[in-house]
């Protein structure tokens, strides 16, 4: 070990600084005691990244520790930039979601676009080269001004760095609830393919290997970042503005060519993406995996400005960036690379045999650590849990209790008002503004059940999708959790998928909370249970805590990314009607569950009730008997019920694409055991509308995998109408009339700000 | 036939110009470098979409002045095939390939949809396949696609022509809500006065695939295989 003294000018560690730094008194103990003597500023800057949530997963790493991770198909799980699963022909799939929840509520445009920006390095870094994007989104209500912002310059973000890059965004969700009012969630997937012999990791070998900064330039920006992202955001938050990266596509753009030139190359051994604490998390972790030490002279960082202190260079967040050891000798043949895509590279450091994380500035140590005890000798916590009991009564209220407004009276009424409430109306305002079709893949993009892009050089497609209802996982957070696994999974299979694989994307509250830590070890126990029962292991993830405003925390929302895999492009399924006379048939129960559903929401403005079960043994011959009809051509469409239940998605099957419109005819008079308005609106799981010319074979084929099918009705490809009848009432809808309250309802409220306005005087909106 | 599809640094509908081409066609492609100054005898230039040097300081501006540049005009100024696509169209505008320039849309929002376009002219070495006014549906995507020039530009344009693409609706009419961007006269694709450089904002080479919702592109790159080739 080295001489290490502080460095003349650095502020002297005092605990106000120590705290300042987001370290407990014990944490603080034990770096001392790792150190044996007291840390620099240095220092104390690289464990404050490294021990902040955000890095370390110190309250959630117990608990992850109980999800599935393997399949024979996983090449890589957990722990590295993005999971990896074969799909056969020597093809793999990268994937990954993210979340950049704290810096888009401060700044919405440079936060998402900076979090489009740092989940596609986690895919291409892994060899990959990414071939779409998908986000998850939450939002406060549309009616609030600075929702509108919030929602805008995300999308702005979003579309303005994805689309210059060249990757299509495909699919997602948008969901409006005030919940999220002042904590908007943000996340973000990318999803890559590759020939598996490319396949790279993140771990530094070879003793006398370089290590180069490569990419961009290292500035002041994003100082802090992860620790930003680790604490509940408050009235203060505004001011740490400057903790917020700034993205450039274009530069990420040639970094890409790059990168996937650099794998190809052989010239180096292992690369990662400078992201959540820049040079420090990548270095150290990558210096962790391959179980070796490190060296680095933060005076060979190129960097934006003079004068930065190794403090700054080592935390800098500055986007676009990213770190390679190289092979030796192969140093010359990196930078020719980079230069052809007119960018840097600069050899910063070396991998020594040394068991050490070291610092330098020129000559003087100004950190280092024994090993790799810097990310291994994170405290882990496992805090209380306890359920609230506030929570626990508004589960306890039964629905049934809740009376009828007189408006009800006429279904039509409250389809409307359904098929307009922002989550579950028509987000195309938001996926115009990204290119859903460059790279040519796209099959079906946005607006789907889920996306489904072909792999071209084989006959296979794969599906994606992201989804996770937050309402459910708040009332009930174990079967939530569930729900959220079960309905990817349901959504992928729609399009004629198997569910191969999920990533997650767990955006809680403060995990301090009894209450939240409660949320958090149900929910992801939930996954669990639905991961295993279907089939699909956790790849990877990220964890976003602390998602807590003045207002309190956000619904718990662990969104889950699915992969399904198509071994047929001729398998795949569109989810609206498409040819005239075909039955409509419903797989799965009736059982009339109006709990946490979007109907109470919406038209009662209550949020109560036990949220629908979910069997998941049930979810899994759902969709095994779905795959089957559809691969025995028996299937013209598939749609999942969700959100607004059997209803919503009877107007979704006749009105979602534009193009071609159907009317149907429904007759549910069967169900006379349940409520009308349960019959329609509610949430239960399990169950998808499907289209067919061949009922029978797909009766048959339900019957055999024991999933309940009934014929409900028969597509009317031009009578424009919704006719739906009940046990004791009818609907009779026109497709106009829902047509417009579906595709209206969001330009609509979005053209309450000044239509021509620009992103600055948006700005100013904010502002108040 | 060899196509040669220019990559400037941000372009990023090259890969897709390429497949088009090689898997679509079954003709020859090749990227050409945008420093290099050498079209490695190339028959037809495309100019492929993307954000070129990411459209920093106007689109086009930059990419207008790569080496590769000087040689794909002194191809087009010798009656060679050039095929400007989104930003390719874009650039050149910029080079002064083609009358106009390309400004933010109208409604200041990127714009990606599958539009209908209808074919004008059909006496052009890029649309001697299609019908005249015929509608095609064809991908659009840009941030920048809404086309001027002066009023007596426009009218030569329309004298001469060389507006060979129209955004229209679904039963081939010029209206305001087909206009994505704002295109004055809802141009969308315009050509030079030698009928050898064709510009345009959507993009044919999405349009080559049922499975990817329309093929009414392919017949733009077979129209350039049968005249050029004869």
């Amino acid at each position: 070990m080295s001489q290490v003294d502080p460095r003349p000018g650095d502020p002297a560690i005092t605990p106000a600084l120590v705290a300042e730094h987001g370290l407990t008194a014990d944490e603080f103990d034990r770096l001392t005691h790792m150190l044996g003597r007291k840390p620099t500023f240095t220092e104390l800057g690289i464990v404050s990244a490294l021990w902040s949530e955000h890095c370390s997963y110190k309250h959630s790493r117990p608990v992850l520790k109980t999800l599935p991770t393997t399949a024979p198909y996983v090449l890589q799980g957990p722990g590295e930039n993005a999971g990896v699963i074969s799909i056969g022909d020597g093809i793999a799939v990268a994937f990954k979601i993210e979340s950049h929840n704290h810096p888009s509520a401060v700044e919405p445009y440079q936060g998402a676009a900076t979090g489009v920006g740092g989940i596609l390095r986690d895919v291409f870094t892994m060899g990959a080269r990414p071939i779409a994007m998908l986000n998850s989104l939450r939002f406060g209500s549309l009616d609030d001004a600075r929702v509108r912002y919030l929602f805008s310059g995300v999308v702005k973000g979003i579309g303005d760095y994805g689309n210059c890059v060249g990757i299509p965004t495909v699919a997602g969700e948008i969901v409006f609830d005030p919940a999220y009012e002042k904590n908007p969630l943000v996340n973000a997937m990318c999803v890559g393919v590759m020939h598996e012999e490319d396949l790279i990791r993140a771990k530094a070998e070879g003793v006398g290997n370089p290590i180069m900064a490569v990419g961009a330039r290292t500035g002041r920006d994003g100082i802090h970042g992860a620790s930003f992202a680790s604490e509940d955001l408050s009235e203060a938050s505004d001011a740490k503005r400057p903790r917020i990266q700034v993205g450039d596509p274009f530069t990420e753009k040639l970094l890409l060519e790059a990168s996937l030139e650099l794998i190809k190359s052989g010239h180096i051994v292992a690369i990662q993406d400078m992201g959540a604490a820049g040079l420090t998390s990548s270095s150290a972790e990558m210096a962790e995996r391959g179980d070796v030490g490190v060296t680095i002279d933060v005076t060979k960082v190129p960097t934006r400005e003079s004068g930065m202190t190794p403090y700054e260079i080592l935390l800098s967040e500055s986007q676009e960036r990213m770190l390679v050891v190289a092979k030796k000798g192969h140093e010359d043949a990196v930078r020719e690379i980079l230069t052809k895509w007119d960018l840097t590279a600069a050899v910063i450091g070396e991998v020594i045999s040394e068991p050490v994380y070291r610092v330098t500035e020129g000559v003087r140590v100004v950190a280092e650590f024994p090993g790799s005890r810097l990310v291994t000798d994170c405290p882990t916590y496992s805090p209380t849990a306890r359920e609230s009991a506030e929570i626990a009564d508004l589960r306890a209220v039964d629905p049934s209790s809740i009376p009828e407004l007189a408006e009800e009276r006429d279904h039509c009424w409250t389809l409307e008002r359904l098929l307009s409430a922002p989550s579950i109306a028509s987000k195309t305002w938001a996926y115009r503004q990204y290119d859903s079709t460059v790279r040519t893949n796209t099959v079906i993009g946005p607006g789907g059940d889920a996306a489904v892009l072909r792999v071209r050089g084989t006959n296979k497609a794969i599906a994606v999708k992201t989804d996770c209802n937050g309402r459910y996982v708040y009332l009930d957070p174990r079967v939530g959790g569930r729900i959220a696994v079960a309905e990817a999974a349901r959504n992928v299979a729609c399009t004629g998928a198997r569910p191969m694989a999920i990533t997650n994307c767990l955006n809680f509250g403060n995990p301090t909370r009894p209450e939240v830590f409660f949320q958090f070890k149900e929910a992801v126990a939930g996954m669990g249970e639905a991961c295993r029962a279907l089939g699909t292991p956790v790849t990877g993830g990220n964890v976003s805590l602390y998602n807590e405003s003045p207002l309190g925390a956000v619904y718990p929302t662990p969104v889950i990314g699915m992969v399904g895999l198509i071994d047929d492009i001729s398998h795949i399924t569109r989810a609206f009607f498409q040819h005239d006379g075909d039955t409509v048939l419903l797989l799965g129960e009736m059982s009339g569950e109006l709990g946490g559903s979007e109907y109470l929401a919406t038209i009662h403005g209550e949020v109560v009730g036990a949220p629908p079960s979910c069997d998941v043994e049930r979810e899994r011959a759902v969709i095994d008997a779905l795959l089957e009809s559809i691969q025995a051509g028996a299937i013209s469409s598939a749609h999942d019920c969700s959100d607004g239940g059997l209803a919503i998605t009877l107007a979704e099957c006749c009105i979602a694409n534009r193009d071609c419109e159907s009317g149907a005819e429904i007759d549910l008079s069967r169900f006379g055991n349940l409520a009308d308005r349960a019959i329609l609106f509610a949430e239960t799981q399990g169950r998808i509308v499907v289209s067919s010319n061949v009922p029978d074979r797909v009766m048959e084929i339900a019957t055999r995998h024991g999933v309940p099918c009934v014929l409900i009705g028969r597509v009317r490809r031009h009578s424009g109408m919704l006719e739906i009848t009940l046990p004791r009432s009818s609907v009779r809808a026109s497709l106009d009339r829902l047509r417009s309250a579906y595709h209206d309802a969001i330009p609509a409220i979005m053209s309450r700000t000044p239509e021509h306005a620009t992103f600055d005087e948006l700005s100013q909106v904010a502002a108040h | 036939m060899k196509f040669g599809i220019v990559t400037f640094p941000g372009s990023n509908c090259d890969y897709d110009a390429y497949h088009a081409v090689t898997d679509v066609l079954g003709e020859e492609a090749v990227y050409l470098w945008h420093k290099d100054h050498d079209l490695q005898g190339s028959d037809v230039i495309i100019l492929p979409g993307g954000f070129s040097y990411g459209d920093y300081l106007r689109v086009g501006a930059i990419a207008r002045f790569s080496p590769i540049m000087e040689e794909v005009a002194a191809h087009a100024k010798a009656g060679g095939p050039v095929l400007g696509i989104c930003n390719g169209f874009q650039i050149a505008c910029e080079a002064g390939l083609l009358p106009g320039a390309l400004l933010r849309n109208a409604h200041l929002q990127f714009v990606s949809d599958a539009v209908r376009i209808r074919v004008e002219n059909t006496e052009t070495m890029f649309t001697d396949l299609y019908e005249r006014g015929e509608v095609l549906r064809i991908p659009v995507a840009h941030g920048d696609g809404r086309f001027v020039a002066p009023e007596e530009t426009l009218d030569r344009l329309e004298s001469e022509g060389r507006v060979v693409f129209r955004y229209v609706d679904a039963a081939g009419n010029v209206t305001p809500s087909s206009n994505p961007n704002g295109s004055e006269r809802n141009i969308a694709g315009i050509i030079n006065d030698n009928g050898n450089v064709l510009g345009l904002m959507p993009h044919p080479e999405r349009a080559c695939s049922p499975l990817l919702g329309s093929s009414d592109g392919v017949r733009l790159l077979e129209s350039i295989l049968t005249k050029v080739a004869a």
